[in-house]
């Protein structure tokens, strides 16, 4: 795991411009928001371009949040949510399930890629995951190159 | 209620092709109960269809606005500034409320958005069926509260065809014959004997769409 404060390399003559993903990362208050305060207390490696959101519960975002997010800016939406059967509202992230399927299908329509969201099941003390996952992420969406639909 | 769908997204892209500007019009009543229009359905709608114009380098501007009620003229006329911003006008309401917009901006294309499908109840969340078909001559008092002509297949009026089984329409297996919820419940009201009579033919040509559109006039409530 690398560390937020390593220096990147430097390429000498042209400014480098290179692509940078957009991240907007809801978090549940009870897994995702403790996972992001763990992998900042280790201050781990994460993406440069990273917003984080919390919410208090997984189950409080509509389709529509994930389709704002989408349009203004993000190249890539993740959701940190408890791990299945373990909701502490019960029912809140199988609503996301339903919620982030069907944004995906309306994407597929709009022409966007899948891989742009995705649901990350996790703990309170999955810090290390938090920030390994949202890098994996970020090198993901920097192949697919920036969101062709973001309005910004 | 009116129950509604939203249209295929590739046939709304279709229409709007030639404008840039348009107004998408939600409505609070019906279509926001059936999440088809209302507010966050048409804020959906017009986010997706932003992002699929913006991704063929054709972006498109959308404006949006939902009145309470769009089939009722003191709402729809709410519209009116905005409308005069727009080229276009999508609306996300039933079939009325895109009708009422035509009647008061007829210099406005006005398209819909989705397709008015029934009247209807929800059944679970997420869930919607037919219940009622706005005959014109409301005959539930003789059929223990079920409507054999919004739920029979065949619209039978004296009982069942004889192909359902189990319980289930032979036209769709998963739909409940209309006959039988008659009869469970007319046996669960002690009123089976309430089966004998004879209900006659409907005057489809007098009280039903038939004949035309229908028209209610109220002279006590008319200004």
């Amino acid at each position: 795991m690398g560390r937020a404060d390593e220096k990147q390399p430097e390429i000498q003559g042209e400014p480098m411009s290179p692509f940078e993903p957009k991240i907007v990362a809801f978090c549940c208050e009870q897994s995702g928001v403790p996972a992001a305060e763990m992998a900042k207390t280790l201050k781990l490696k994460m993406p440069n371009h990273l917003e984080l959101v919390p919410v208090p519960c997984s189950g409080r975002i509509e389709t529509l949040y994930l389709l704002k997010a989408l349009e203004g800016g993000a190249d890539g939406v993740v959701v940190f949510a408890c791990h299945e059967e373990n909701c502490r509202y019960l029912q809140g992230n199988v609503r996301l399930k339903s919620r982030v399927g069907y944004a995906k299908q309306i994407m597929g329509k709009i022409g966007l890629e899948q891989e742009r969201l995705e649901i990350f099941h996790l703990a309170t003390n999955s810090g290390v995951k938090f920030a390994e996952f949202l890098i994996q992420k970020a090198d993901q969406l920097e192949q697919l190159g920036p969101n062709p639909g973001k309005i910004a | 209620m009116i129950k509604a769908e939203q249209k295929p997204f590739e046939e709304i892209l279709e229409y709007l092709a030639p404008y840039n500007k348009i107004l998408l019009s939600g409505c609070g009543a019906c279509v926001t109960v059936c999440h088809a229009g209302g507010e966050k359905d048409g804020a959906l709608l017009a986010s997706a269809l932003r992002m699929a114009r913006q991704n063929i380098g054709k972006p498109l501007e959308i404006l949006e606005s939902t009145p309470a009620r769009q089939c009722e003229p003191e709402f729809a006329l709410e519209l009116s500034d905005t409308i005069g911003l727009v080229q276009a006008v999508l609306s996300v309401s039933c079939g009325v409320g895109v009708q009422t917009l035509t009647r008061h901006f007829p210099t406005t294309q006005i398209y819909p958005g989705v397709n008015t499908t029934f009247l209807g109840e929800t059944v679970e969340h997420g869930v919607w069926e037919e219940r009622c078909q706005a005959c014109g001559n409301c005959i539930l008092e003789k059929t223990a509260g079920v409507c054999p002509i919004a739920r029979c297949a065949k619209q039978l009026l004296n009982g069942p065809c004889g192909g359902s089984s189990n319980g289930k329409c032979e036209i769709k297996r998963e739909t409940d014959c209309a006959w039988q919820l008659i009869y469970d419940r007319s046996k669960s009201l002690g009123q089976l004997h309430r089966l004998t009579e004879i209900i006659p033919a409907k005057q489809w040509g007098v009280q039903s769409r038939d004949s035309g559109p229908r028209r209610i006039a109220r002279e006590d409530l008319k200004v």
